[in-house]
């Protein structure tokens, strides 16, 4: 059996007292697409954050192909280099155009020229199909477009795995295909996939394993024939029937 | 600067030609030789308030920048150093500073071997720059924590540095923040500049106090005094905001 791209044993984190995650365990194949769901509060972002070290895990282990995560900054950088993260808010760096975030990982951090990085970056724009945007301002884009250039931003960085941290939350919901869009077509291309979401129809389609979380545990998981046919769990049914009813 | 200078004097004869008796124009009027000569004595000592403030200032902003990171870090032990630097260098007034730099510091120099004389210029550069950056270092802390913290995040998830990050993402967008307040901060470099003129340097104050000796019309030349100053703050202020436009820094967004 090939190792797993990521792999979280009893991973437990705290704030101060609160147990934010109790006894995590995860693993996530390579190509496998995983969604997390769960009321807000579960500690499913932390989740995803800890995977590339946004947020420290104080006890457990969790490796990414095989390097495990600790605090040496070479396994923090290792790790950061395979895995790209795509965020609720987007992040995009405004001060710059379209393409200059797009360039900015591959040139400084990766060492590519800046002619190889734009023709990188001008190969994810059209994959994600806004090629047109290139020399915009983030500020000038719509928030679906915005998004879009974040994960093509994640994708000039040629990573293993992608997490996504409530991609479409902040999106008005005319936008949100657009992005679910280019998401689903990522996940055909075979990409390994985290995400972080309540789109129970973009689940459905792509996901391999569905995860749900409450008060810091995963409660229940399975496939998704599994998950949405016959939850096990009460707390899951309630939350599937909250979120299914509209 | 002559052309100016004729524009502004009317104005100020206009008020006081009044009562005639307690204005003397005639020793900086520029219209009769010996009043030109004193003008260009007190207007020539704008090169060292404008270089001495210049480099002060550049000075400054860099070491208000070294002094700021620490300012920011996660462990207790680098921000308590920012923060000794920052009370106890903002707690000392300019004067004081100034006489311990331009008279004490070339004793520690010698105790330590060390040939560095500080003449007059230099102290009054280095007392400048070290006396302001402790301001500039808390308003370069205050705009690097005005730039949200997914700024830094993404910046880490495409594999930047702590340095890159800085350098390439939150530094541009902080700049644009804090001109304003670090403008201000180089307009008081500019004014304070005048305390040099206690230790011999020939900047525009001291030539105004120099002119008053010889000529007893302090009205007149500490007014023309005044209007320089104002003259170099207008022009910084000017500067500032082209600067503004075009990093873009009077937009909102």
């Amino acid at each position: 059996m090939p190792a797993a791209a990521i792999e979280l044993r009893s991973v437990n984190k705290w704030y101060d007292t609160f147990h934010v995650l109790k006894d995590i365990d995860l693993s996530v194949g390579s190509g496998e697409k995983t969604v997390i769901c769960g009321p807000s509060g579960s500690g499913k972002s932390t989740v995803v954050r800890c995977i590339n070290r946004l947020e420290e895990h104080q006890s457990g282990s969790i490796k990414v192909d095989g390097v495990e995560l600790t605090n040496n900054p070479q396994s923090v950088a290792a790790i950061r280099s395979e895995v790209g993260m795509v965020f609720q808010q987007f992040n995009l760096f405004p001060h710059l155009s379209v393409l200059e975030n797009l360039t900015l990982g591959p040139i400084k951090a990766r060492g590519l020229s800046r002619q190889a990085a734009e023709e990188r970056a001008m190969h994810y724009l059209e994959r994600v199909k806004i090629p047109e945007q290139a020399k915009k301002r983030p500020g000038q884009l719509s928030g679906g477009q915005q998004q879009r250039v974040a994960i093509a931003r994640s994708l000039c960085m040629e990573p293993k795995v992608l997490l996504f941290d409530e991609p479409t939350s902040a999106l008005d919901p005319e936008m949100i295909s657009e992005v679910l869009d280019v998401m689903v077509e990522l996940a055909e291309d075979g990409m390994t996939m985290v995400v972080v979401t309540h789109e129970m129809g973009f689940a459905r389609r792509v996901a391999d394993q569905m995860i749900f979380m409450d008060g810091g545990e995963i409660v229940e998981r399975g496939t998704p024939e599994e998950f949405f046919g016959a939850p096990r769990s009460v707390r899951c049914q309630k939350f599937l029937s909250q979120i299914l009813q509209h | 600067m002559k052309k100016l200078f004729v524009m502004l004097v009317p104005l100020l004869f206009l008020t006081g030609c009044s009562s005639s008796s307690t204005w003397g124009w005639y020793v900086i009027n520029p219209m009769t030789a010996s009043g030109w000569t004193n003008v260009k004595f007190l207007i020539s000592g704008m090169g060292d308030t404008i270089v001495i403030s210049l480099i002060a200032a550049v000075i400054s902003i860099a070491l208000g920048l070294v002094v700021a990171l620490p300012g920011l870090a996660k462990h207790r032990g680098w921000r308590l150093l920012n923060r000794i630097y920052v009370e106890f260098v903002r707690s000392i007034p300019l004067l004081p500073m100034l006489f311990w730099v331009f008279y004490g510091l070339p004793i520690i120099f010698r105790e330590m071997g060390l040939d560095i004389p500080i003449d007059p210029f230099w102290g009054a550069v280095i007392t400048l720059a070290l006396s302001d950056s402790a301001f500039t270092a808390e308003i370069f802390r205050a705009g690097i924590q005005s730039i949200a913290r997914g700024q830094t995040e993404a910046a880490q998830t495409i594999g930047l540095n702590y340095l890159q990050t800085m350098r390439y993402v939150i530094l541009p967008q902080a700049i644009r923040r804090i001109l304003p307040p670090l403008a201000n901060q180089f307009i008081y470099i500019v004014k304070m500049s005048a305390f040099a003129s206690v230790i011999g340097m020939q900047e525009l104050t001291r030539r105004a106090n120099e002119l008053v000796v010889t000529e007893y019309r302090p009205l007149e030349i500490y007014s023309l005094l005044i209007l320089e100053y104002l003259v170099l703050v207008l022009v910084i202020s000017a500067g500032v905001r082209w600067l503004e436009r075009r990093l873009g820094s009077d937009e909102r967004n």
